[in-house]
């Protein structure tokens, strides 16, 4: 094996651009799993926890390499509550949004925060640089649209996000746990709802016709939550495997729904 | 093999390591320092806590090639001589050990944490200690350690 670990932007491009194959390293918390316990062994891998430039955390833009604990009592509620979520304080310190992006896992924390608000993907390689939305950029259980030679850079928020948001995920303990469902969602001032819902589907998913109707509700009724209820419940497209079955994923997931649209009313 | 130097409970360290090996493998089998434990080794049970660079990780999800220049300190970097660190004394004093395999990570954690928070409330601590997983469940005395010690 080979290693790089470059401390600027620049020279992980340049060691991105001779090796464009290269496993990216950020926290690690997947990829040595792979390697511990799958077999992984990496011929030539880049660590990218030394670079500032992908740690900065300004305004709408999450560098790749900010680590979960920094975003625990950020500005966004969602997000500093699904950050707490993630693993433990070991997993939090390392864990990384870009390895997130990077794995795209179904059960990824950080995804359906991304995708409710249609955040953007920012990717760099030697030669250019280009911007993504979340669904461009996921595209299956565990793929995404990074090309070789390219280098996850940042997630860029939209310029406007709702105050009014909240996330949850259903676990089998609250600690060092992959999600069973979660899902977070958005309530702007005009009544605009969108919500993401995370292990239910090979991505994020974003039950449109929940959306569109309860966007509708200015203030919903009780037969209007439930009835939001429901169209998620229906929308969602869960499989049953050694974490849940498809019916509890189904049931669960209106019920996350809910809940988090009844906290943003 | 790739050469990394790196300082260990503050002493300059250098380990030849092999392929994608973790941290926790050098420390033990290069290093000679067998205090942080190998149990599941995919960051569910905190066994391996080690400080990197000023923050509470996993050893056993650090590739050990990507230390090369970084600081850690171990289980081994507590206790200054025949003096226990105040955490290994308070699990001594309040039977926080059962099977024992679990303490060296628990003993990081807590020590790492105490350090810059002295004084947490029962939930903070409960949390903070939420990636050390142990298996005789002897978490009842291991927080009576802790917890007085955080009073003191």
């Amino acid at each position: 094996m080979e290693s790089v670990l470059p401390k600027s932007l620049q020279e992980a491009l340049a060691a991105l651009e001779s090796e464009p194959d290269a496993t990216l390293l950020a926290g690690g918390t997947d990829i040595m799993v792979e390697v511990n316990l799958a077999g992984l062994r990496p011929a030539h891998v880049i660590g990218l926890r030394r670079i500032d430039e992908l740690r900065q955390l300004e305004g709408r833009r999450i560098g790749s390499g900010v680590t979960y604990r920094r975003l625990e009592n950020g500005e966004h509620v969602a997000l500093a509550q699904l950050s707490r979520t993630v693993g433990s304080p070991q997993i939090r310190n390392a864990g990384t949004i870009g390895g997130n992006l990077g794995t795209a896992s179904p059960a990824g924390d950080a995804l359906p925060f991304l995708a409710a608000l249609d955040a953007e993907v920012e990717l760099a390689s030697a030669k250019a640089t280009r911007v993504m939305r979340w669904d461009e950029f996921i595209v299956g259980v565990k793929k995404n649209s990074r090309q070789p030679g390219e280098l996850i850079t940042a997630a860029i928020l939209p310029e406007h996000v709702p105050q009014r948001q909240a996330f949850a995920k259903i676990g089998v303990r609250s600690a060092m746990v992959i999600s069973t469902v979660s899902a977070c969602l958005f309530r702007d001032d005009d009544g605009t709802t969108t919500i993401a819902l995370g292990s239910v589907a090979p991505i994020p998913l974003r039950p449109r016709k929940a959306e569109a109707m309860i966007s509708a509700e200015k203030s919903p009724s009780q037969a209007a939550l439930a009835e939001f209820a429901r169209l998620v419940s229906e929308e969602v497209s869960p499989i049953t495997d050694h974490r849940s079955t498809e019916g509890y994923r189904r049931y669960a997931s209106g019920v996350l729904a809910r809940r988090l649209l009844e906290r943003c009313l | 093999m790739i050469d990394i130097t790196l300082t260990v409970n503050g002493e300059d360290r250098s380990a030849s390591v092999r392929d994608s090996e973790s941290l926790l493998t050098v420390l033990r089998e290069t290093l000679a320092l067998p205090g942080s434990k190998p149990a599941c080794e995919q960051g569910e049970c905190g066994s391996c806590s080690v400080v990197l660079d000023g923050e509470l990780v996993c050893s056993c999800l650090v590739m050990a090639a990507d230390c090369d220049e970084s600081i850690v300190r171990t289980v081994e970097g507590l206790a200054q001589g025949d003096k226990l660190h105040p955490v290994q004394q308070a699990m001594l004093d309040s039977g926080g050990v059962q099977c024992g395999f679990c303490t060296p990570g628990f003993v990081v954690a807590a020590a790492h944490y105490l350090d810059e928070n002295p004084d947490p409330s029962s939930d903070e601590l409960r949390e903070e200690l939420s990636g050390n997983i142990c298996r005789c469940t002897g978490y009842g005395a291991i927080l009576r350690a802790l917890e007085g010690l955080a009073q003191r």
